[in-house]
């Protein structure tokens, strides 16, 4: 499902990155990087691009491509949410964080929203075990973080978004529960 | 060899440079924040900018400069105040109304603030330095000595320290000497398995294809362990030197730093390393005028556990899956595009300069015989001081949790202790008394491991811990071993199971004889390993296995399906809402009466009732089994 003009930035983007890094198979792990650092993630056509261009079967690429844990296939929503599930945060309720995400966004960890505006994801250690459990949202560290900080942080970043409104069919989002928000612990 | 030699002119200069570039700095006021990983996340950012604002608007001169880690996560973010005349002193704990603080009272006044002083850094009359703390006298920094302490992104803070030093000495010697001198301090490699680096290098040195490489492993993903981040992040030239003298032992001509993905500011700050030491001859044609060749280059990871297993990481540097391969044929004899090559983690390199510098002897006046220097950990879960530290090979667990890291919080109780990661195991009260060296915990059941520690007491189920850890294995097994493949998984089945009470007595042999199934069936250490947190924890907590099983109770209250919250009526107040506003799925109501009581049905065990009650009133609280429900609220209807 690419959206208008997508494929056109991928095809682009894909083909400056092979002339740039060269169409080796030795390079394909940084050529897959070097795709999913500017688009995001990887998308399929891209992955062919590269299998066409390194003259080896698409197979070869989707392989490594799923194989390894920091290429995302799909895109990245606006906002990213990945929760911490190193095991000082799984212990003291990062799983719990998890689930409140998931219930809150009806998708998986390693999904986005329909609307792009959410991704999910999980990570490893971000090695600020003393403010378990964590969840890095984009970039910001939020520490000891409970479910109704989730309901906070998915309120907040869904109000500072600007397309609120005309996004009517959007994921299940939290506006029954507002109230309930800044409330609590 | 001259008196002195082309190298060590050359290192005199680049020495005398550092120093002078330095020196001015004595006589400044310096604000130096940690601004590792870990620091950012506490804030550290907000602080920085906090202290450039503050100092602007007061017309203050005084630098701010970045920092890496030193080690005391339960303080972040740290700020160090050096300023002429005063001892330099470190702040925990620090936030913008510190800041503040601190620019009026310290800097333009001449008030220290001690009461919101962590340490001061230097020995003085006035206040306590790390070494008068308990955590200080069982620490002895060798790799992380500097970490926190000079600034990783300016190779003249590395150099002015004595820096390089230990290159220039090698370079001066033969290849030989260098690895005579690394195989006499028995320098056991740091990754986990502690084989010994000499042999490893030697057995390089000993083929006859000269094309040869050496690459520093930094594909460190244990979760909860994040020592090899931190030395990257906060002195990157440490690893660098070790990999160059290593180079020049081994002759190779080429090398890379496998640095996994997740650690951008590592990536970042040993490209800057590798750019400043370029610039100044410590890398590239000539090394130091001497002659020898040697370049260093960052390879990203793209995020596989199995790539710490050298033959899956050099797969995967060739671009291929990170499946690991039968040994032998060795790395040392076809490591890297089939050419010999040397494997090292980042600690063990990082001792490499400090060998050289100060002697095989040094080294093993340090540790035990077998295991001889130091052991760095990370030290999390339920301490009360979490952190990295450094302690001399040999010292006990106990040492390492009561005194380093001050016992656990609250009026908790000790339960285990997590060493070693997913491959390693849990250790209860009893053999706390261990000594940390590589074969004393392996005799244990756990492993030495990367150097994850995860302190657990009462509140946390064992059941649910080797769970934890055999969901990563399963998760992250490369899928080539039937064994680690299947067997894994089935035993996560069968712990999923325990956990939802849907247990039998009989799984706990299916459970151990699959354990030993994996283990022989699998091809490398992953699979090996895997089973270690389930053989522990049922050799040391059978009785949690057993509760989960037959009583459908969860001791430590954790596993979801076998808990139940429950209001006792005696203590609501009726007049408060907490509990019904903190509920994110409306299952807690209030009744006719006034009284609070949670449906059931709805409810998904999130803990926020609990914690939302107030303290005075601790009217929430968790039953296991969930059977016990039926005869409370019977009680009370």
């Amino acid at each position: 499902m690419l959206l208008e003009g997508e494929r056109d930035t991928i095809l682009k983007t894909t083909s400056a990155v092979l002339a740039e890094h060269g169409a080796r198979r030795e390079k394909l792990i940084p050529l897959l990087q070097a795709v999913q650092e500017q688009l995001g993630y990887l998308p399929k056509l891209a992955m062919e691009e590269i299998a066409a261009a390194l003259d080896i079967p698409a197979v070869e690429v989707f392989g490594p491509a799923t194989f390894y844990n920091s290429f995302r296939l799909h895109p990245p929503g606006e906002h990213q949410f990945k929760v911490c599930m190193g095991t000082a945060c799984y212990m003291i309720g990062g799983q719990i964080a998890l689930d409140s995400f998931e219930r809150r966004l009806q998708i998986k960890p390693g999904e986005t929203t329909a609307d792009r505006r959410f991704s999910l994801d999980q990570v490893a250690c971000v090695g600020c075990c003393s403010l378990a459990p964590v969840v890095v949202v984009d970039n910001f560290v939020e520490g000891k973080v409970t479910p109704t900080r989730v309901d906070g942080l998915i309120l907040s970043y869904e109000s500072n978004g600007q397309k609120v409104e005309q996004d009517s069919q959007q994921t299940e989002a939290t506006n029954t529960d507002e109230a309930k928000g800044e409330e609590g612990s | 060899m001259s008196i002195l030699s082309a190298t060590e002119t050359k290192y005199q200069a680049l020495r005398e440079k550092a120093e002078a570039k330095l020196a001015p700095l004595a006589a400044e006021t310096i604000i130096w924040i940690g601004t590792a990983t870990c620091g950012k996340a506490a804030g550290a950012v907000e602080v920085r900018e906090a202290f450039k604002a503050e100092l602007k608007n007061k017309g203050i001169d005084a630098e701010v400069r970045e920092v890496g880690c030193m080690g005391h996560c339960y303080a972040e973010p740290l700020a160090v105040i050096a300023k002429p005349g005063f001892p330099a002193i470190c702040y925990g704990k620090v936030d913008e109304g510190l800041v503040t603080r601190l620019v009026d009272d310290f800097l333009i006044n001449d008030d220290p603030c001690y009461e919101f002083a962590l340490v001061a850094l230097e020995p003085n009359d006035v206040f306590p330095t790390f070494s008068d703390f308990p955590r200080g006298v069982y620490e002895n920094k060798m790799i992380l000595e500097q970490c926190g302490f000079i600034d990783p992104e300016d190779i003249d803070h590395y150099i002015a320290k004595d820096g390089y030093s230990a290159l220039a000495k090698a370079l001066n010697t033969e290849p030989q000497q260098v690895l005579a001198e690394i195989n006499g301090a028995n320098l056991r490699g740091r990754g986990g398995a502690g084989f010994p680096a000499g042999v490893k290098w030697e057995a390089v040195v000993k083929q006859v294809e000269k094309t040869r490489y050496v690459i520093c492993n930094a594909d460190e993903g244990d979760p909860g362990a994040f020592m090899d981040r931190s030395i990257l992040e906060s002195n990157p030239h440490l690893v660098v030197e070790g990999m160059i003298i290593c180079a020049y032992a081994v002759g190779a001509g080429h090398g890379y730093l496998y640095i996994r993905s997740e650690y951008p500011q590592a990536i970042r700050r040993v490209q800057t390393a590798l750019e400043q030491a370029r610039e100044r001859g410590l890398l590239g044609k000539s090394i130091m005028d001497n002659g020898f060749a040697f370049d260093l280059e960052v390879f990203t990871g793209a995020g596989a556990f199995v790539c710490g297993e050298g033959t899956a990481l050099i797969n995967s540097m060739e671009g291929k899956l990170g499946m690991p391969e039968h040994r032998p044929p060795r790395l040392s004899t076809a490591g890297l595009r089939g050419k010999p090559t040397v494997l090292n983690n980042v600690k063990t390199f990082a001792y490499v300069p400090l060998i050289m510098k100060k002697g095989a002897d040094w080294f093993k006046n340090t540790g035990t015989a077998e295991s001889p220097g130091t052991a760095v950990f990370a030290l999390a879960g339920k301490v009360e001081n979490p952190g990295l530290v450094e302690v001399p090979m040999g010292t006990t667990l106990r040492q390492l949790i009561y005194d380093v890291g001050q016992g656990i919080p609250g009026e908790k109780e000790f339960k285990a202790v997590q060493i070693g990661g997913p491959s390693g195991g849990c250790l209860p009260e009893a053999s706390l008394d261990i000594p940390i060296d590589f074969d004393s915990l392996k005799e244990g059941g756990a492993i030495m491991g990367s150097g994850g520690i995860v302190v657990l007491d009462e509140d946390d189920c064992m059941v649910r811990i080797a769970r934890y850890f055999l969901k990563f294995t399963q998760q992250e097994s490369c899928g080539k071993c039937t064994f680690c493949r299947l067997g894994t998984k089935h035993m996560l089945d069968i712990l999923t199971a325990i956990t939802k009470g849907e247990g039998k007595l009989s799984d706990l042999e299916t459970l151990r004889e699959l354990a030993e199934d994996v283990q022989v069936g699998s091809l490398c250490n992953l699979g090996r390993t895997a089973p270690n947190p389930i053989l522990t924890t049922l050799q040391y907590f059978y009785d949690e296995y057993k509760a989960h099983i037959e009583e459908k109770r969860c001791p430590s209250l954790m596993c979801p399906d076998l808990i139940a919250y429950f209001i006792a009526p005696e203590q609501c107040s009726k007049l408060c809402n907490a509990c019904v506003g903190s509920c994110p799925v409306e299952a807690v109501y209030t009744r006719d009466d006034g009284l609070k009581a949670i449906d059931q049905e709805k409810c998904v065990k999130c803990d926020n009732c609990l914690k939302a009650c107030p303290i005075e009133y601790n009217a929430v609280i968790k039953l296991s089994p969930p059977a016990l429900l039926a005869e409370k609220e019977g009680s009370t209807k």
